[in-house]
């Protein structure tokens, strides 16, 4: 055995005068560092309760539980992640998968508590030390666990797109649908937010799977137009989507339309059942647009006998009428028209209800009537010489334009209003070939319109002018020609806390000279068909008719829905509408409402 | 070297040793599974003769969670917090296996920094963990000052680890696609620190362990493996390389950026308790000086995480895949089976302690003094969790 074996060891010695290594809690503070995974907080405010941290949590640890002072509301569940930190394992997982960023782990590690309970705790609402502390473990802006970028669209060209009337959207391809499909976390906010609550991380989870048929069934069971809202949708589903708090919300509405693209119309009867029980009811449905089409659909279903009225040659109502076919080609509208029509409905086209046959008499002859008659009578634009010939309405071209009539537009137009039917107008005038002016009485961010129609007619060279207001419309220096004058506005605050309204300026009036001047301002409903004892028994509040939730009127066999009743005024709405009116009528005549 | 007198023992039985406790002669113990001398929770049934093993058999079933097929109820993303629980003491190995495993079936390729970052944070995952066996290792032969210190200097490296991953123990921070965030600002200064200490501390080390003519005593000579045993007992990491053997995953089939650092695998020729020691010892050495090389060369911007899709429905195309690193203890590797699903349809992990803690120690541990056991068992290097998986 060498010496110095024996020897070595003792050179450490000095080891024993060393200070102990050990922090003396409670006197010494050791703070986690700064990314340290501690304990939980979460800023409410922010949180929209959309689960995806109980999703992935593989402990089990996090239940999403109703927080009192937090209420439901579109593109909020109301509910809040609760965290047990006994099976928690602080890995953030949930941090990382968190669609707004408002969870988050604290850099606090040390926690007493004598109340076995404590340790269940719904962070942010519990009055913790560290529910304020910013360290702690928050997701790097250079990683992230979910995809938020949007798969783009495929559409036409703008300059192409002004040449026909040919859809501008072209759809998703098989791998950009899937991929698509998987920016989904399946929060089902967007379900709440539907007017018809249709099953969308359902059907969105058919598109992953490639299993179209379970697709076109889960979309028959809420909607049965998913061809057209897969088109023309205005998918307030997309705008409470929660992907979309931190990036692009999943396209919902493409991913519809994609399901339908998939199956053969001719296979529908195969998918879907076609066959139903006859209970030997009768319902009359007066106009065959979605509301109507959708109440029809149900109705049948349930396996009542349903008869449309129909004022003009086709079925589709403003989705025919008032939508151009580069948005929606007739050929999709009329795939979901006639699978319905062809579980056995009769339709009668042609018949006004109030001119061709009263309505007294179908009160008379069905066991219920249900009508969506649609807002059909365009306003006036209310200014002096408003009734000169070339002031078109706007729903006149864009019915002119569906039944390949020529509505004389001209070269150079100007198209007053902000809603989808002024965009649809200014967009048809330019494939008819003119130079189009859109005048606002607002600004862009106050349009009704989608904002994809809005970028869309700008991408098309619709030229914008907005706080304009319309004074007066003049003959122009051709009988062919108009003169409209109108003053710039300003926007002025509303003392009352509403949105800003403009303000005429009345030294600052332009006119201009155009061809023809279409107003799209909005229309109103036409209630000429019902007599004057059913109009006392119906309400009508603002324009629109008073239903309960049930599509119920004031009179008891009278059902209503669509734009005529709602305050949306959109296809996703009137085919709610006919959707809760068929479940009305069918609680109705069971004795049950 | 050590030559027990054979004539004491039973007779050898279709490869049993016929032991007849009725004859007083012989005594069965439990050496575990609480036995500060077993490296987590295992237990050793001993059957002695006077102070001598005359057969050894290992016990594990106290740490048992079912971690594979777990695993298979999981969602892939799921399974990210589960794998560093399979090896406590070194969860970095597993994290990054089962990463690797799922870019490789996936088809993802990690950015360079993530690459860098990880192989840092691998190197500093092997010399805490050799740290946490140093102390075992003096330990178990009764020099409990020395645990005290490596605990100590393991603890400041996993201040780093916090500091780096937000977790001292779990990391959770290799992720598949790379890693969870950059190394925060600073820390290349304050590693530096903690890695200067440790190699004072190793320097203390060498005279106070390698050469104490105590620590010699009891472990030179002791548990020697046979150069004919490496391949059939499938003997990896520094218990093979302390036999001559020069074999490392990192030097033979190079991952992340082994290959652009400079390094020899370091071996010895013994095989005895003391030989692994030494060849652990340098080891550690290598650690720091792979850190410094990693540090000075690493990328220090850039991206560190390839994007994954949606990881709620992350589906990994069918195949299979077996992934290797060098790992403390040998060669780890993880066997992953996707079947295109959300779950893996198998997976399979093979850690070193598999053969280690089983069939070599069971064959070591016969002629061993009792009062060895220990010390033999903590040169081996097993982790009990790595068995049981």
């Amino acid at each position: 055995m060498p010496l110095k074996d024996v020897i070595a060891p003792f050179y450490v010695w000095k080891r024993a005068f060393e200070k102990p290594y050990t922090t003396a809690q409670p006197i010494e503070e050791r703070p986690g560092a700064a990314r340290y995974r501690g304990f939980h907080t979460n800023d409410l405010d922010l949180c929209i309760g959309c689960g995806t941290c109980e999703t992935i949590c593989q402990n089990a640890a996090i239940d999403m539980v109703p927080v009192p002072g937090i209420e439901a509301k579109a593109g909020d569940s109301g509910l809040r992640p609760m965290v047990d930190n006994g099976r928690c394992c602080w890995c953030a997982l949930c941090v990382d998968i968190c669609t707004t960023g408002s969870l988050r782990l604290t850099n606090e590690y040390i926690w007493v508590s004598t109340d076995p309970d404590a340790f269940r705790f719904i962070p942010g609402t519990n009055d913790n030390t560290w529910a304020d502390k910013e360290l702690g473990y928050r997701r790097d802006p250079g990683y992230r666990l979910l995809d938020y970028e949007r798969q783009d669209m495929e559409m036409l060209a703008p300059d192409q797109g002004v040449q026909s009337f040919l859809e501008v959207v072209k759809g998703y391809s098989a791998e950009q649908a899937r991929i698509e499909a998987e920016r989904c976390v399946d929060c089902g906010l967007c379900v709440a937010t539907c007017p018809a609550h249709m099953d969308i991380p359902d059907y969105i989870k058919a598109v992953r799977d490639g299993d179209f048929e379970a697709g076109l069934r889960l979309l028959y069971r809420t909607n049965p137009m998913p061809a057209t809202c897969g088109r023309i949708c205005t998918h307030r589903c997309e705008d409470v989507c929660s992907v979309g708090h931190m990036g692009d919300p999943v396209a919902i509405r493409w991913l519809k339309r994609y399901i339908c693209d998939q199956v053969p119309e001719s296979e529908y009867a195969g998918i879907l059942q076609d066959q139903f029980p006859d209970n030997g009811r009768k319902v009359a449905i007066i106009g065959a647009g979605p509301g109507g089409l959708s109440a029809a659909y149900y109705l049948i279903k349930l396996g009542y006998a349903v008869t449309l009225y129909e004022s003009h040659e086709k079925a589709g109502g403003m989705l025919r009428y008032g939508v151009p076919s580069y948005r929606l080609p007739y050929e999709q509208l009329d795939r979901d028209i006639d699978y319905i029509l062809s579980l056995g409905a009769t339709i009668h086209y042609n018949t006004r209800v109030g001119r061709d046959i009263e309505l007294s008499e179908l009160m008379e002859g069905f066991d219920a009537v249900f009508f969506s008659t649609g807002l059909t009578e365009p306003y006036g634009l209310g200014v002096e010489g408003e009734k000169h010939p070339r002031v078109l309405s706007g729903l006149q071209v864009l019915e002119d334009v569906t039944h390949d009539r020529d509505p004389g537009v001209g070269k150079r137009v100007a198209v007053i209003g902000g809603g989808n039917v002024a965009m649809d107008a200014a967009r048809v005038s330019r494939r008819l070939g003119a130079e189009v002016t859109l005048l606002y009485r607002r600004r862009i961010e106050d349009m009704p319109a989608d904002p994809e129609e809005i970028h869309e007619a700008q991408d098309e060279q619709v030229h914008f002018v907005t706080q304009a207001i319309p004074v007066r419309v003049e003959d122009g220096p051709s009988q062919q020609q108009v003169n409209i004058l109108w003053g710039e506005a300003e926007m002025v605050a509303d003392k009352a806390g509403g949105r800003p309204r403009p303000v005429l300026m009345e030294d600052r009036i332009h006119t201009e000279t155009y061809d023809s001047i279409i107003s799209a301002i909005g229309q109103g409903g036409d209630y000429g068909f019902l007599s004057d004892e059913h109009a006392s028994k119906v309400e009508v509040k603002r324009g629109k008719v008073i239903a309960n939730e049930y599509r119920q009127t004031g009179i008891p066999k009278l059902f209503v829905g669509g734009d005529i009743a709602n305050s949306t005024a959109d296809a996703i709405s009137a085919i709610a509408d006919g959707h809760q009116a068929a479940v009305g009528i069918d609680r109705f005549l069971s004795g049950q409402l | 070297m050590f030559a027990p007198d054979r004539s004491k023992y039973p007779e050898m039985v279709d490869g049993k040793p016929d032991v007849d406790l009725d004859s007083e002669k012989y005594v069965k113990i439990w050496h575990g599974p609480q036995h500060p001398g077993i490296t987590g929770n295992m237990s050793l049934e001993l059957t002695l003769c006077g102070d001598e093993v005359v057969e050894c058999k290992t016990h594990v079933g106290y740490l048992h969670r079912g971690f594979e097929k777990l695993m298979e109820r999981r969602t892939w993303i799921q399974n990210f917090p589960v794998v560093c629980r399979i090896a406590v003491p070194e969860p970095a190995f597993n994290e990054y296996l089962y990463a690797a495993a799922l870019e490789d079936l996936a088809g993802i390729e990690p950015p360079e920094r993530a690459q860098w970052i990880r192989n840092l944070n691998l190197e500093m995952m092997r010399l805490a963990s050799f740290m946490a066996w140093l102390g075992g290792q003096a330990g178990a032969f009764g020099q409990g000052t020395i645990g005290q210190w490596t605990i100590t200097h393991r603890d400041y490296l996993l201040d780093l680890f916090e500091e780096m991953t937000g977790g001292r123990i779990y990391h959770m921070y290799m992720i598949p696609g790379g890693v969870r965030a950059g190394l925060p600002d600073g820390f290349e200064v304050r590693l530096e620190a903690v890695l200067k200490r440790c190699e004072k501390l190793l320097y203390e080390i060498e005279l106070v362990l390698l050469n104490n003519a105590v620590f010699k005593a009891r472990a030179v000579g002791l548990g020697v493996i046979d150069k004919e045993m490496i391949d059939r007992y499938g003997i990896t990491g520094p218990n093979q390389r302390a036999c001559a053997i020069e074999r490392d995953v990192r030097k033979d089939h190079p991952y992340l950026v082994y290959d652009q650092l400079d390094f020899e695998p370091i071996t010895g020729t013994a095989s005895d308790c003391y030989e692994r020691t030494v060849v652990r010892y340098h080891e550690m050495h290598q650690c720091i000086d792979l850190c410094r090389q990693i540090v000075a060369r690493m990328p220090k911007d850039g991206p560190f995480h390839q994007p994954l899709p949606n990881v709620l429905h992350w589906r990994i195309p069918p195949g299979e895949t077996y992934v290797k690193a060098e790992c403390t203890r040998g060669e780890k590797g993880y066997y992953v089976v996707s079947d295109g699903s959300q779950y893996p349809r198998r997976l399979c992990i093979r850690g070193p302690s598999y053969t280690h803690a089983f069939p070599v120690m069971e064959k070591l541990a016969i002629g061993t003094d009792i009062a060895d056991i220990a010390g033999l068992m903590v040169s081996l290097h097993t982790y009990p969790p790595e068995i049981e998986r």
